[in-house]
């Protein structure tokens, strides 16, 4: 165990330098990472992957806000626009936000959470890799086969009489949904079978709870989507006449199978960022979770909230407005175990040691953004204004600022947090830092227009506008850049840390979870050199005084502090 | 004496209006309250308790447990009042009075139709008398589509296999956009239309009189209202850009070619079978989506869009 | 589908390692932590099957209270005799399956190769029935959805039945083929013997799926052949 290493630029420095193996550099062939049934090694491919995904995801976007900059034809005509508008939400939401953290941060962090050497099932965990990549190339082949554009909703009976390569787009999220379900199994028996010795319910990490929370309705909503995706796949093939209304189908059935899915699924988009916040706000304001058994239960109170919502997509759909008025009050009722998060993270903050580095900066634009995100879903889900405010402006930006404001800004967070542990590199603090204030603005800028724009009345999925909504299009558009800006700075900066950065310390940010306290940076092959056992709780900052020597930016850190 | 709207919210034209306003900003206002005590509390304990040194441990503070059931309770209170106000303006929303005025509205991919009881019918353009309850029977006659008009805060999907409804009581007079909020394909965000609210007496007399007069317009006037009322402009433009279908400048007298490989030089009669049959000669490059139900514009329409078409040079 | 196999290998196949059983995974402790993580895995998964066809559940109850008399005529035509001749068929290979897990744990290898393999026979017999139900649907017309021709029943709403029929049944079948493929690998590995009284994990959890399919088909079978 030794970072004596002082100028370890290179891998091999690191390598030859006697005891630093690690799981990276333990062997190094292609094929050994392609067949890897590491969980560290397959969070990587993960983070690469969707790293990708989210690439493409953000460039089409980019070319949506591009395209609404000015009235009329600015970059494509309107055919044009609808396939790249539903593009960029069916990879963000089916390929990126929906794997996201789970995927990367679940498959490299939560085994290291429980003191695991691996997943229950580490074959499972390759397997559902495959599957989703399956799903990946599926969406590939229905860009080739003439994009869709059916938006990422599909609705009947759009989706079954536009050009067919809904076909492979149906498939591609059905095959996505059984690499989520994998991966939802497997989590659960990971968290229930793999603790290790003396690592009670009470002592799980924030972060860990939520991926439980996650993994139970990934396994209980995605089956719907499964079928949901086989039926509308018949009807588009066989024609079986459930949803199309010409043969004597329901259009609205296919919207109550669709939402009873994709309203549990923004949950398993968000439940995971949650855990992300808790584990990044605890180090570094150097407190415990205030209220840790209520932050930990709202989660489960959300995921089980969440499946009972789903028609408060469908206010003005035609469902019969008792269900309306149920949907509704329950719409509600989630709003308060995510208020008990909010509150509970800000309390931690109180008194504590707050440092500002850039981990927290996105945990606290995460605050601030998601909190919008929020209230305003509130306020969708108020009836009479739901009317008012349903499939405009103003939802595209709710959802912007729970899913982008929210989850991808915790992604961002728990990047850089778990960077140096990933990669034992450390990142530019100043560069990332200027990164995390530009998304920040830049994402403002983006999406608080759009916000007035939809309460004015500017209806989504619009490829053309009135001109009384000219100026708010603009400045949405600029924002777009600022945010795509800050995106690429973020991505410069982590190349530049691969290839440049200092060596990580075991435990820079002094934080109490076993990945940090009891492994080196990065891990070893097998995780731990000893078996940890577990004395106390995940955030018993006292327990660890002693280790926040040197300057506390890490550079004194201590040796991994193996406790027996 | 425009009623004028505020920052997040158009101007509010009908009797249901203001109403919704208020739940709006109600629920608004205590959004914005939450949010800035979030956000405050947050900034003055970034600030305040700042990490000065490396290896400061701060000191253990008691975990509250009335601050924790405070922030269960309240927002509880505060959700169940707003519900309560929100479900019973949704019912005044989704329930029409019985004296209403109804009007059927067709949509189709992308356009609306209007039907007066009378049988005068009427493209994209809505009237309505002011002052008075009106109700919109709707349906569609191919995907879903959805009736918006921001003035008035209703909005409703349009669907193939039933009715559905909205109603509005427009209080003032002038003209308000209609949108269509669900996707329906290449043209949604085309498929606008105006309500027009006149004073009863004209309204009256619009609906009697069959659709205002025409009888004494010149054809090519005709052709230009007809030109935008029949939605032809959602699909053909007079200043040369094609994007959907071709432009209709420098179309007459031009020679045209056909995807099935014939050819055909644009005279009236020309013009006058591509608006009552368009799939009897499809133009190369383009595909057959122009809908089949023009074939009942009457004559001195036809003859009117010809006129107007012969124009544009 | 070939996707199932993958959670009865990934838990079955161990790898060696010295100083530990054949079958125990490097990342478990002891047997036991492995085989109960192979079986809370395996029961999460059966809950999303039986999700899977809730989802057709409800595509069917939504219907059915909106056509209940299109529903009660269209089931006449199906056969009740055949339909109830497979699920005693499946009941019985149910049973097999279960005396093939009593077998494994008393290490007798002979009678669980035979009742694994009866319950792979069973399988094929209800597959061939299945086939000819199919077949005579659809020389009398009846296809799913669109292609519906058939003149014994004329109703609106009666290929919307068929639709569902065919996809419920379809799906189950598919099933069954998958757990036919399942319990042949499963021969094959009890033959090389494999499988012992201190390990036979591959055959307790290919039976808890069997067990599903087979419930399934009784939820299925009154709903379409009987009501
Ligand atoms: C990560 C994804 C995510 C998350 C977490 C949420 C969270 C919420 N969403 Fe959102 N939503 C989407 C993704 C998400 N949503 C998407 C993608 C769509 C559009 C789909 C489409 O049509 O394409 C959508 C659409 C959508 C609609 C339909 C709008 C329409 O089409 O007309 C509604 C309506 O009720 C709604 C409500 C809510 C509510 C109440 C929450 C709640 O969970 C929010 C709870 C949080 C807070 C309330 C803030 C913190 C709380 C406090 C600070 C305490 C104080 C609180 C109170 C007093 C209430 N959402
Ligand atoms: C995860 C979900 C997600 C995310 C992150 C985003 C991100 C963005 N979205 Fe989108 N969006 C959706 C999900 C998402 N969106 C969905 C579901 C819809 C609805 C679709 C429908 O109606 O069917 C939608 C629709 C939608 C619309 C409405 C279209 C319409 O209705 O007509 C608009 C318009 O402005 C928009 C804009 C943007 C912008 C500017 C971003 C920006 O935030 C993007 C910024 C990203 C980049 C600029 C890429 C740069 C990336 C890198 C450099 C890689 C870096 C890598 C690392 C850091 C590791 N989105
Ligand atoms: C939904 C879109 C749409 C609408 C609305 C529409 N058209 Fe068309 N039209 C087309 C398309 C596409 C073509 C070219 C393909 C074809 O010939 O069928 C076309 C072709 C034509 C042509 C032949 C043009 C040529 O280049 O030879 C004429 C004339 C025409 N339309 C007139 C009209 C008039 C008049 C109206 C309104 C009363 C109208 N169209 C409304 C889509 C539309
Ligand atoms: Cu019609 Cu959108
Ligand atoms: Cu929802």
């Amino acid at each position: 165990m030794s970072h004596t290493a002082s100028s370890a630029h290179s891998a091999e420095a690191t390598a030859t330098h006697q005891g630093s193996e690690n799981y990276l550099n333990h062997i190094k062939t292609v094929w050994s990472w392609m067949s890897t049934i590491d969980h560290k090694r397959i969070g990587v491919m993960y983070m690469i992957t969707l790293s990708i995904m989210f690439f493409i995801g953000g460039i089409l976007a980019l070319l949506v806000r591009l395209e609404l900059m000015t009235q009329g034809q600015t970059i494509m005509g309107p055919d044009a626009y609808n396939q790249v508008f539903s593009m960029h939400g069916i990879v963000m939401v089916f390929l990126f936000l929906v794997p996201s953290i789970p995927a990367i941060f679940g498959n490299f962090v939560l085994p290291m959470h429980l003191g695991a050497i691996d997943v229950a099932f580490p074959r499972l965990n390759l397997a559902s890799y495959y599957v989703y990549l399956g799903g990946g190339v599926l969406v590939l082949l229905g860009l080739f086969a003439g994009s869709v554009d059916s938006g990422w909703t599909f609705y009947a009976p759009y989706s079954t009489t536009t050009n067919s390569s809904v076909l492979f787009l149906t498939m591609a999220v059905f095959v996505a949904g059984f690499s989520s379900i994998f991966t939802g199994i497997n989590f659960v028996v990971t968290i229930h079978k793999m603790r290790a010795p003396g690592l009670t319910w009470n002592r799980l990490s924030l972060f860990s709870w939520s991926i439980y929370a996650t993994s139970i309705v990934q396994v209980l909503a995605t089956p719907v989507i499964g079928i949901t995706m086989i039926l509308l796949f018949a009807e588009r093939f066989l024609q079986i006449g459930i949803f199309d209304p010409l043969l004597g189908g329901d259009p609205v059935l296919y919207q109550h199978f669709f939402w009873f899915y994709s309203h549990p699924a923004v949950y398993i988009m968000i439940l995971p960022a949650f855990g992300v916040i808790s584990e990044l706000i605890a180090p570094f304001s150097r407190r415990a979770i205030s209220g840790y058994k209520f932050v930990a239960l709202s989660s489960v109170a959300i995921a089980f909230l969440g499946f009972l919502v789903w028609g408060h997509h469908m206010f003005v759909s035609g469902q019969s407005a008792v269900s309306s008025i149920v949907f509704s009050l329950i719409t509600y009722l989630i709003g308060i175990p995510t208020g008990v998060k909010v509150c509970n993270w800000v309390a931690t903050m109180y008194k504590g040691s707050i440092w500002l580095k850039t981990p927290m900066l996105y945990a606290l634009s995460f605050l601030f953004l998601f909190t919008i995100g929020g209230l305003t879903g509130i306020m969708l889900g108020v009836l009479a204004i739901d009317v008012h405010l349903h499939d405009t402006y103003f939802v595209v930006s709710h959802f912007h600022y729970v899913m982008m404001g929210g989850t991808v800004i915790a992604a961002l967070g728990g990047l850089h947090y778990w960077w140096p542990k990933i990669t034992g590199k450390m990142y530019s603090e100043g560069v990332a830092r200027v990164a995390a204030l530009l998304i920040f603005f830049g994402f403002n800028l983006t999406f608080f227009p759009q916000l007035i724009l939809g309460s004015q009345g500017m209806p989504r999925r619009y490829y053309d506008y009135v001109p009384e909504f000219a100026n708010l299009h603009l400045a949405s558009t600029i924002g777009s850049w600022v945010l795509a800006l800050g995106l690429f700075t973020v991505l410069g900066c982590l190349i530049h840390s691969l290839m440049r950065g200092k060596r990580a310390p075991a435990n820079p940010w002094g934080a109490a979870t076993l990945e940090w306290t009891n492994a080196t940076s990065p891990p070893v092959p097998h995780n731990f050199s000893a078996q940890p056992i577990v004395t106390h709780g995940p955030y018993d900052f006292e327990v660890l005084r002693d280790s926040f020597g040197g300057d506390g930016a890490g550079q004194g850190a201590p040796e991994p502090h193996i406790r027996n | 004496m425009e009623p004028k709207g505020t920052l997040w919210l158009p101007p509010a034209e009908s009797t249901l209006a203001p109403e919704i306003d208020s739940l709006f900003y109600f629920v608004y206002w205590i959004s914005v309250i939450i949010f800035a005590l979030v956000v405050i509390a947050m900034l003055i304990f970034v600030v305040k308790y700042r990490r000065r040194k490396a290896d400061e441990m701060p000191p253990h503070v008691e975990e509250n447990k009335l601050l924790e059931l405070s922030w269960i309770v309240v927002p509880t209170i505060l959700c169940l009042i707003v519900f309560t106000w929100g479900f019973q303006s949704f019912l005044r929303l989704g329930t029409a009075p019985p004296d209403s005025y109804e009007i059927t509205v067709r949509a189709k991919k992308w356009l609306w139709e209007f039907e007066y009881p009378n049988g005068t019918r009427a493209t994209n353009e809505l009237r309505v008398p002011v002052g008075r309850n009106v109700r919109l029977v709707m349906s569609s006659e191919d995907v879903l589509h959805s009736f918006f008009v921001p003035a008035f805060r209703v909005k409703h999907d349009v669907m193939p296999n039933r009715y559905t409804a909205v109603w509005f009581n427009a209080t003032s007079e002038g003209e308000q956009h209609i949108f269509c909020t669900e996707y329906c394909g290449t043209q949604h965000s085309g498929m606008l239309a105006k309500v027009i609210v006149l004073p009863q007496e004209e309204f009256t007399e619009w609906v009697e009189s069959g659709g205002g007069k025409t009888d004494d317009l010149p054809l090519p006037e005709y052709g230009a209202m007809l030109y935008q009322q029949q939605a032809c402009f959602t699909c053909h433009s007079i200043d040369g850009t094609q994007v959907i279908a071709p432009t209709f400048k420098g179309l007459y007298g031009s020679q045209r070619a056909f995807v099935d490989g014939g050819t055909a030089t644009a005279d009236d009669n020309y013009i006058r079978e591509s608006i009552l049959n368009p799939t009897a000669h499809v133009v190369q490059g383009f595909n057959p989506i122009m809908p089949a139900s023009y074939s009942s514009l009457d004559e001195r329409q036809v003859s009117a869009l010809i006129e107007f078409i012969e124009l544009q040079q | 589908m070939a996707t199932t196999s993958t959670v009865a290998s990934s838990v079955g196949s161990g790898h060696a390692e010295p100083a530990h059983p054949a079958h125990l995974q490097h990342h478990f402790v002891t047997s036991e932590q492995q085989f109960d993580a192979a079986k809370m895995g395996m029961w999460l998964f059966l809950v999303t099957e039986i999700l899977l066809f809730s989802g057709m559940f409800v595509a069917y109850t939504v219907y059915r209270v909106w056509h209940p008399e299109v529903f009660q005529a269209a089931s006449k035509l199906l056969d009740w005799r055949l339909g109830g001749f497979n699920t005693l068929v499946l009941l019985a290979s149910s049973l097999t399956v279960a005396m093939a897990i009593h077998f494994a744990q008393k290490d007798n290898r002979k009678m669980l190769i035979t009742n694994l393999v009866i319950t792979v026979l069973l399988a094929g017999v209800f597959m061939v029935v299945k086939y000819f139900e199919y077949t005579s649907k659809f020389e009398h017309g009846i296809f799913p959805g669109a292609h519906y021709a058939s003149h014994e029943l004329e109703m609106a709403y009666a290929p919307q039945f068929f639709s569902i029929y065919f996809i419920m049944t379809g799906i189950h079948g598919v099933h069954v083929l998958v757990g036919m493929f399942l319990m042949s690998w499963l021969v094959i590995r009890s033959m090389r013997g494999h499988f012992s009284s201190a390990w036979y994990t591959p055959v307790e959890l290919t039976g808890l799926y069997w067990h599903i399919v087979d419930i399934i088909w009784i939820f299925l079978f009154p709903l379409m052949y009987l009501i």
